[in-house]
């Protein structure tokens, strides 16, 4: 099947931008975080440079790898571009969504499994926070998984479930694609699905 | 930039004389049934293509009918034979009501299998070995409890992998079983012959033997009967409804026959250029890994798998130098999920995401090859060079 890639997109699949091209023990990041593994077919891993600049912390430096499609190469390539000089406070505030807007969008298949670079990004900046004795600001490792191939977490889940009315396995894939990769966190999100529905019923807006 | 075109498993260009015999044809408006000479005229080179596609499966004339193409073949097959002995309700008891075919095969039969299933219709699949081989001996277990028909493909479209077809159907009658073959990726490759294969449906494609697409055929042994899928008139011996594809019949006609003249030289030139790409790529790519068998294939077929890397960016980079190819990898297919052939075949996770098919054909070059051996350790490097597994 042929993908409907714009040509932002190609630019930074052909061209991609900030790989770390020396070896990680060398490059001595300050933080590292990685998302996805290759039972899924995507797999990333941020390294950033943090710089203090007036109280604040700075991204200097955001180097990646990455295993996977055109989409998943070219969207890490472009977050790299976006987080490099914000504070943490702003990168870490970068959505999917917003990564997909600068590339001029992305094919809809293509979104959920392809867009994971934020999420390494984030553990990344908390991996920094860890090594510097700020464990309280941390808060994005201590989720709940329940999909790691498309990093699915039980927050992600009870906010579809309580705002969207998505109360069976069939719409939580169709909203996130879970279990759709690997599918070994299928039974665990039907679990999920069943305690959320025993406790309340969800709201449909 | 000029385009190398190496995806010739997914269809082929049209050869220059089919396309010729095309045009030649295009004012032929006659209705084949037609008792005038207008009929008439176009009747004959609707029989002529017949006798050739009979000389290029050595069968006999009356054993071929024309299709739109491989999909339909198969469909007729599965879904007349299972008919006949049990779907439709009619003469339920007579059947066994199942149809055993391969891990491996294409969509046209496994969905078929598989729609056939509210028919009441059961299907056991045939594994394959870690090669994408399966044996007659494995089939014979499976033959244990009766079946009605077992449909296994002669060459396979990912790995070009060639089954046991002979052994295969001489196991399938022992047991009372039909058996039916889609040669749709052997058809042009490897020399095809029903009666020492001895089965009884055989399917082609136009479009992967440099007709165009539209036009199948579909050998039935003669004395096999079947249930049209397509009723109506009584064309093709009533087993196929509805007014010939004239154009797309004479194409056929004409590329069997360009076949049978150019086997003796092309195949093997293609052979030739296929085992060299291999070889280039084994020894300028580590970690890269032929999938399927080596010996029993195709000779135009080359799947590899090349580690820490991923297929559909592969097939990107690839197609940005000019070379196409295709991929067995989940990112391509819009499912998540990897190629269930080679999934069937037990590879590991990272082999199939990783893995391309390339698939040369008639029009392909030396020169091409050595272009594709330069480009593609400078891809696979790029991409290694990207990737949190680079070893």
């Amino acid at each position: 099947m042929a993908w409907d890639y714009t040509d932002k997109l190609k630019e930074h699949f052909f061209n991609p931008k900030n790989i770390l091209e020396i070896p990680e023990e060398e490059y001595q990041a300050d933080g590292t975080g990685e998302v996805g593994n290759i039972k899924c077919g995507d797999m990333m891993k941020f390294y950033v440079k943090i710089d203090k600049k007036d109280g604040k912390d700075i991204i200097q430096e955001c180097k990646w790898k990455t295993y996977g499609c055109a989409s998943a190469i070219a969207s890490t390539s472009v977050l790299s571009e976006m987080a490099t000089g914000k504070t943490i406070e702003e990168a870490v505030k970068i959505t999917p969504k917003d990564i997909a807007e600068v590339l001029g969008g992305i094919p809809e298949q293509k979104f959920h499994c392809s867009v994971l670079g934020d999420k390494a990004l984030k553990a990344a900046v908390e991996d920094y926070y860890e090594k510097t004795g700020n464990k309280d600001k941390i808060f994005w490792k201590k989720r709940e998984i329940i999909c790691k191939c498309l990093d699915v977490d039980r927050a992600e889940i009870e906010s579809l479930y309580h705002n969207d009315g998505v109360d069976t396995i069939e719409k939580l894939q169709q909203k996130t694609k879970i279990g759709t990769s690997c599918g070994q966190c299928l039974k665990k999100a039907e679990n999920l699905l069943e305690e959320l529905k025993s406790s309340s019923s969800p709201h449909i807006s | 930039m000029k385009r190398i075109y190496f995806d010739n498993n997914a269809t082929t260009p049209l050869d220059k004389e089919v396309k010729e015999a095309i045009i030649g044809a295009l004012d032929l408006y006659g209705n084949p049934s037609s008792h005038h000479e207008l009929g008439q005229e176009v009747r004959r080179k609707i029989e002529e293509a017949r006798e050739n596609v009979a000389k290029f499966i050595n069968a006999d004339k009356e054993e071929i009918i024309f299709t739109s193409g491989g999909s339909e073949s198969n469909n007729i097959v599965l879904k007349s034979i299972i008919c006949k002995t049990g779907a439709c309700g009619i003469n339920r008891n007579k059947g066994n009501g199942r149809i055993i075919t391969s891990a491996v095969e294409h969509p046209s039969v496994i969905e078929t299998c598989k729609a056939l299933e509210c028919g009441k219709i059961q299907t056991d699949y045939l594994p394959v070995d870690e090669n994408g081989l399966a044996s007659a001996s494995s089939l014979r277990r499976l033959l244990k409890k009766p079946a009605d028909i077992v449909s296994i493909m002669y060459a396979n479209n990912e790995t070009g992998v060639v089954m046991p077809i002979k052994e295969m159907a001489e196991a399938a009658h022992e047991q009372g079983a039909l058996f039916h073959t889609d040669a749709v990726q052997a058809a042009g490759k490897i020399p095809i012959d029903v009666k020492d294969l001895g089965v009884d449906f055989l399917s082609i494609s136009g479009h992967k033997m440099y007709a165009p697409k539209g036009i199948g055929i579909l050998y039935i042994k003669k004395g096999v009967k079947i249930c049209p899928l397509i009723s109506g008139g009584h064309q093709e011996t009533g087993m196929r409804a509805g007014t010939e594809n004239t154009l797309g019949i004479i194409a056929i006609g004409k590329a069997a026959l360009i076949s049978m003249r150019d086997a003796a030289s092309e195949l093997p030139r293609i052979k030739l250029m296929r085992d060299r790409l291999e070889k280039n790529i084994l020894e300028r790519i580590p970690y890269s890994y032929v999938n399927g068998d080596r010996e029993k294939r195709v000779p135009n077929t080359l799947n590899i798998s090349f580690d820490m890397i991923e297929g559909e960016s592969i097939l990107y980079m690839l197609d940005h130098v000019g070379i196409e190819v295709s991929t067995g990898s989940a990112c391509s297919s819009g499912s998540l999920e990897p190629s269930p052939v080679l999934q069937a075949m037990g590879l590991s996770v990272e082999r199939m995401h990783s893995s391309i098919r390339i698939s040369l054909g008639k029009e392909n070059t030396d020169e091409e090859i050595d272009y594709a051996s330069e480009e593609l350790p400078k891809i696979i490097t790029k991409l290694r060079n990207m990737s949190p597994f680079k070893k």
